[in-house]
């Protein structure tokens, strides 16, 4: 997914001479093409996430689009006050594409988990926030991304992930994507929580449970339309991602549901991650079981739940 | 060292003194404001704008305008002073200063205000954007120059550290941060909260070209930003020796006049009294 983007990066350079690519000390050979083809438009800062943000943002006022490449983390944590102050207060057309979105980088430890981006950065106004479910998915979305007035922050996963994505579905900013029609039961995912959301409602069909997958690649703004749409009939909405539960993707559904007054709103229940820092390496698939957020567990907490409704 | 006078009432012209009745038309306006933090920068600024720095005040967006960024944001009265003396907004907008419908805030905002660059008030972001605009007048070969000035305790914010080996990286000649050094901070003495010194010798290691100048002698600041860049391919730094509040005795050198939120009668007939000086 990673080498999607980056290529595209190199794509869209190609044809508008607005773009430039901003990485923040990433590894060697990182654009080559670009950097040789394009070297005034290439650059690779220090390890300076503060800085490399209010960069992009003089970039962007003099009518740049700058592509700005480093770790999820950093792109969040490191250097949030100049994507509150530099890139949002002035709106500016700075894409954040940020490597290892979730639980990506398990091995590596807390320290490089970024598990409460889409927290803090769906609270500030103008951002706009996407996590493509798959590969293509990304490639279709870096091809609209282009004239987006707003910041946008790309949560990466980790890339090999199955394509589930259609390219019949298109990409729409700020649209969502029913990958499977709901019945009882629907799941709103982000990211690559699609995958494991389908593979839940497969298991679950097989017990006689009807569940559908309404996928946002677009958290923010979020498709409100249809997600109530969705949720009409509805017993059980799930929400799954890897984000931190505390104000996350699942809040941010159960707030619209709940704010909406067009339906009557079913039950929600949010999967994601707990209140704690993760306490074990591993990998992305054996934090997300700890965190049973696969799709065994997505599935049984769904038949554990039905009957109580 | 360059040293500064802090007799208040020498060295200033009446050009000085115009743009500072102006700065307190908008603190009285406002009832409140940054004194000490904009009177420091006046000189600066009035060199800037009267001899230097190529705008448009009928088109702030104009291409081939200097970007200028007041990094330092709390010393925007003296910005909106001199922005209202060069036609970027009226003499009476400064009346509605931090008024809830008014378009001066505490802080400058670039949505709001023409001439304003960027929005600053956050500190530590004007260099790493003042970066990003060098380059990008590079990339299209524009010839404008980037002007970015910071306080003394802005330059606590490690991003302007960051931004700095950048742009001596990048041989970033085209642009140039104006220090306000007038050595009092929030708290007070910059030596006692976070000790800059030495100051000149962190830029120089930095990669910038420095010189060190008294911030209120016009003539001597005139000779310095004229001679910018000081050397081709470098970044350049103008250390510029300040007096918080200069030219108002009461708040010359007082870390209490850094802000305020409330002007008493006796406040306000202090300031004009301190204007009317000869």
């Amino acid at each position: 997914m990673r080498h999607t983007c980056l290529n595209c990066v190199y794509d869209l350079a190609q044809r508008d001479e607005r773009v430039v690519f901003v990485g923040s000390d990433l590894g060697p050979g990182v654009l080559e093409d670009m950097k040789k083809h394009f070297p005034d438009r290439w650059f690779m800062e220090g390890v300076a996430e503060q800085h490399v943000v209010g960069m992009a943002a003089g970039l962007a006022m003099e009518g740049f689009i700058p592509y700005v490449n480093t770790i999820a983390t950093f792109l969040s944590r490191r250097c949030y006050e100049q994507i509150v102050l530099d890139l949002c207060l002035h709106r500016l057309p700075v894409r954040l594409i940020a490597n290892g979105g979730g639980v990506v980088y398990a091995p590596l430890g807390p320290t490089h988990l970024a598990t409460e981006d889409i927290t803090i950065l769906r609270c500030v106004p103008n951002m706009t926030i996407v996590a493509p479910c798959d590969a293509e998915e990304m490639a279709r979305f870096m091809s609209v991304s282009l004239d987006w007035p707003d910041p946008i922050y790309i949560r990466l996963a980790k890339g090999g992930d199955e394509i589930v994505s259609r390219a019949e579905n298109g990409f729409v900013i700020g649209k969502a994507i029913a990958l499977r029609e709901p019945g009882q039961v629907l799941f709103v995912t982000t990211g690559i929580l699609a995958q494991r959301a389908l593979a839940a409602s497969k298991l679950l069909a097989e017990k006689g449970i009807q569940a559908g997958v309404l996928h946002m690649h677009t958290i923010k703004p979020l498709d409100r339309e249809a997600l109530l749409k969705a949720s009409i009939g509805v017993e059980l909405v799930v929400t799954a991602e890897e984000n931190a539960l505390a104000g996350g993707f699942g809040s941010l559904v159960l707030e619209t549901l709940n704010d909406a007054d067009q339906i009557r709103v079913p039950r929600v229940l949010r999967m994601g991650l707990p209140d704690v820092f993760a306490t074990e390496y591993g990998s992305q698939d054996s934090l997300l079981r700890n965190w049973r957020l696969d799709s065994d567990a997505l599935a049984a907490r769904v038949r554990d739940i039905l009957p109580h409704l | 060292m360059i040293t500064t006078t802090s007799n208040s009432g020498l060295g200033l012209d009446s050009r000085s003194r115009d743009l500072r009745a102006l700065i307190v038309r908008a603190l009285i306006g406002g009832n409140r404001g940054h004194l000490g933090s904009s009177m420091s920068l006046v000189e600066i600024l009035r060199v800037l704008f009267d001899d230097h720095l190529r705008f448009k005040s009928d088109q702030p967006d104009w291409p081939e305008r200097d970007r200028f960024i007041l990094s330092k944001g709390h010393g925007c009265l003296a910005l909106y002073a001199l922005l209202a003396d060069k036609g970027f907004i009226a003499h009476e907008t400064l009346d509605s200063f931090c008024h809830s419908s008014g378009i001066l805030g505490g802080h400058p905002e670039a949505t709001k205000v023409p001439g304003v660059e960027a929005s600053t008030g956050a500190l530590g972001h004007g260099l790493p954007i003042g970066v990003g605009m060098a380059l990008a007048g590079r990339i299209r070969r524009q010839q404008y120059r980037v002007v970015v000035v910071t306080g003394d305790g802005e330059i606590n914010e490690g991003s302007n550290w960051e931004a700095a080996m950048s742009a001596a990286n990048h041989q970033l000649d085209s642009l140039s941060v104006f220090v306000d050094y007038n050595k009092l901070q929030s708290y007070g003495a910059t030596t006692e909260v976070c000790d800059l010194e030495p100051l000149a010798e962190k830029w120089r290691s930095f990669g910038f070209s420095v010189r060190e100048v008294d911030g209120h002698d016009v003539t001597a600041m005139n000779s310095c930003v004229k001679a910018l860049p000081f050397e081709s391919s470098k970044p350049s730094v103008v250390i510029c020796h300040t007096i918080k509040g200069k030219g108002f005795d009461f708040a010359e050198g007082q870390a209490e006049w850094h802000h305020k939120s409330r002007f008493s009668p006796e406040d306000i007939a202090r300031m004009h009294a301190a204007l009317d000086q000869d």
